[in-house]
């Protein structure tokens, strides 16, 4: 079974309009590799849901940067005056999520949920235009869930057949990401034999990953 | 002492021993300097660590254990770390005892907005709402006024982030606690006057006849 699969190759299915869900917080987790290979292929119109759009030449903010983005999904651009400046200019258009909000989005999209009930954002913009229920004397804002056509993973390591373990806080979206995207692609910062990752340390199953990423050859 | 040293000090006085504490970023990130001795708390960051610590030393950054800003940490021994959708479980489902978090204004009902001017600035809301409107206690650590302009107001201009009222406002002037009846006041800094407070404020403040000075040295 070869699940791996070159770089090249592996964004050349991408087509312009995609809509690719992006692991990381800040750039941290965020997988780099893929990040500029989409940059060098100049795949446009994107929308991209992320936690951030970290910042000018970093992270998502490469994409940013070259403009190859129409529309983001995320929780904060504060950090990268350049989302900012397209915003402000009409050339994107954001959807601004609470964090905790867009990650249960992306969770139910995954999990195969109709939405999600939360408190949060009530009682402030982030409610405006959306469905609101009462459920046993409490009321909710309905969010809706997200998916996404591809989704970018960084995870620590990688073994063989795809399984893959994310290091601490560059973990962050990642796994939550490879269970809502059609097609799921994966980038390890070291590849290792089936085993070396035990059961119980793999945090997402091999069987979610559709690609993933070939390691370059370092030594020689 | 700087106001905004007197404010991270005041804030300080409000851990607990055992709790977990997420600071927000700017001025709420320096409560972290003057957690009294004897007592730990676990701070949280709500990219998905419980147990973070500020580096120890240049030269031990990791690439992959920062604090929400993107900045590199360090952990504490027993610390934890998990994905995103635990993080805010953490935040909404009730386990965060406190988190402080800075304002833009806070309105006469105690609710805080921090995360938008419109026409100015559209940074985002990141994790504030979820902080705000799930922590046990949320405490609004942020200067009394802004260029002379009060930031504790009758009604917010600004957009709220919650519409839950917040649990204590701190600055350098005063401790501030939204009640049932409205913004009490609980503390005046070392020095300052009732008046000063009140000239300084747009709310209506309930003033009780008592008003220590804060604790802080």
């Amino acid at each position: 079974m070869h699940k791996t699969i070159k770089l090249a190759e592996a964004v050349e299915q991408i087509p312009d309009g995609a809509r690719i869900m992006i692991g990381g917080f800040m750039g941290v987790g965020t997988a780099p590799r893929l990040i500029d290979e989409t940059v060098r292929q100049n795949k446009k119109n994107l929308t991209i849901i992320a936690n951030d759009t970290a910042r000018p030449g970093v992270g998502i903010g490469k994409l940013i940067d070259a403009k190859l983005v129409r529309a983001i999904i995320v929780s904060h651009i504060g950090t990268n005056p350049e989302t900012q400046r397209q915003l402000l200019a009409g050339e994107i258009e954001a959807e601004l999520s609470p964090q905790g909000t867009l990650i249960e989005r992306i969770r139910a999209g995954g999990y195969g949920l109709g939405g999600i009930l939360t408190s949060t954002g009530l009682g402030t913009i982030v409610e405006d235009g959306k469905p609101t229920i009462d459920l046993d004397g409490q009321r909710f804002l309905v969010e809706r869930p997200l998916k996404a056509d591809f989704a970018f993973v960084y995870a620590k390591q990688a073994d063989y057949l795809g399984n893959l373990a994310y290091a601490l806080t560059a973990r962050n979206f990642n796994p939550l990401l490879a269970m809502a995207a059609t097609v799921v692609i994966a980038e390890a910062q070291n590849i290792v034999p089936v085993g070396v990752i035990p059961p119980d340390a793999v945090m997402t199953p091999a069987v979610l990953v559709n690609h993933l990423i070939s390691m370059e050859r370092r030594n020689g | 002492m700087d106001e905004k040293t007197l404010i991270a000090k005041r804030v300080a006085l409000e851990l607990k021993d055992g709790t977990l504490v997420n600071l927000g970023i700017g001025l709420p990130t320096q409560v972290a300097a003057y957690v009294p001795k004897h007592i730990q708390v676990f701070f949280q960051s709500e990219n998905g660590i419980v147990g973070m610590l500020s580096l120890p030393e240049e030269g031990l950054e990791d690439e992959d254990l920062t604090d929400a800003g993107g900045r590199p940490i360090g952990a504490l021994p027993g610390a934890a770390t998990f994905d995103s959708a635990m993080s805010f479980g953490l935040i909404r489902g009730g386990h965060l005892d406190l988190t402080v978090l800075g304002g833009l204004q806070v309105d006469q009902m105690g609710r805080l907005a921090n995360w938008m001017v419109p026409g100015k600035i559209v940074p985002g809301m990141g994790g504030a709402m979820d902080l705000v409107s799930g922590a046990k206690r949320v405490i609004v650590a942020m200067t009394h006024t802004v260029k002379g302009e009060a930031k504790i107001v009758k009604h917010c201009a600004l957009p709220l982030t919650s519409s839950r009222p917040v649990s204590l406002i701190v600055t350098e002037l005063a401790v501030i606690a939204p009640t049932e009846a409205g913004l009490e006041l609980r503390e005046r800094a070392p020095g300052v006057s009732v008046e000063t407070i009140v000239k300084a404020t747009e709310a209506e403040l309930i003033v009780p006849e008592n008003v220590p000075e804060m604790p802080v040295s």
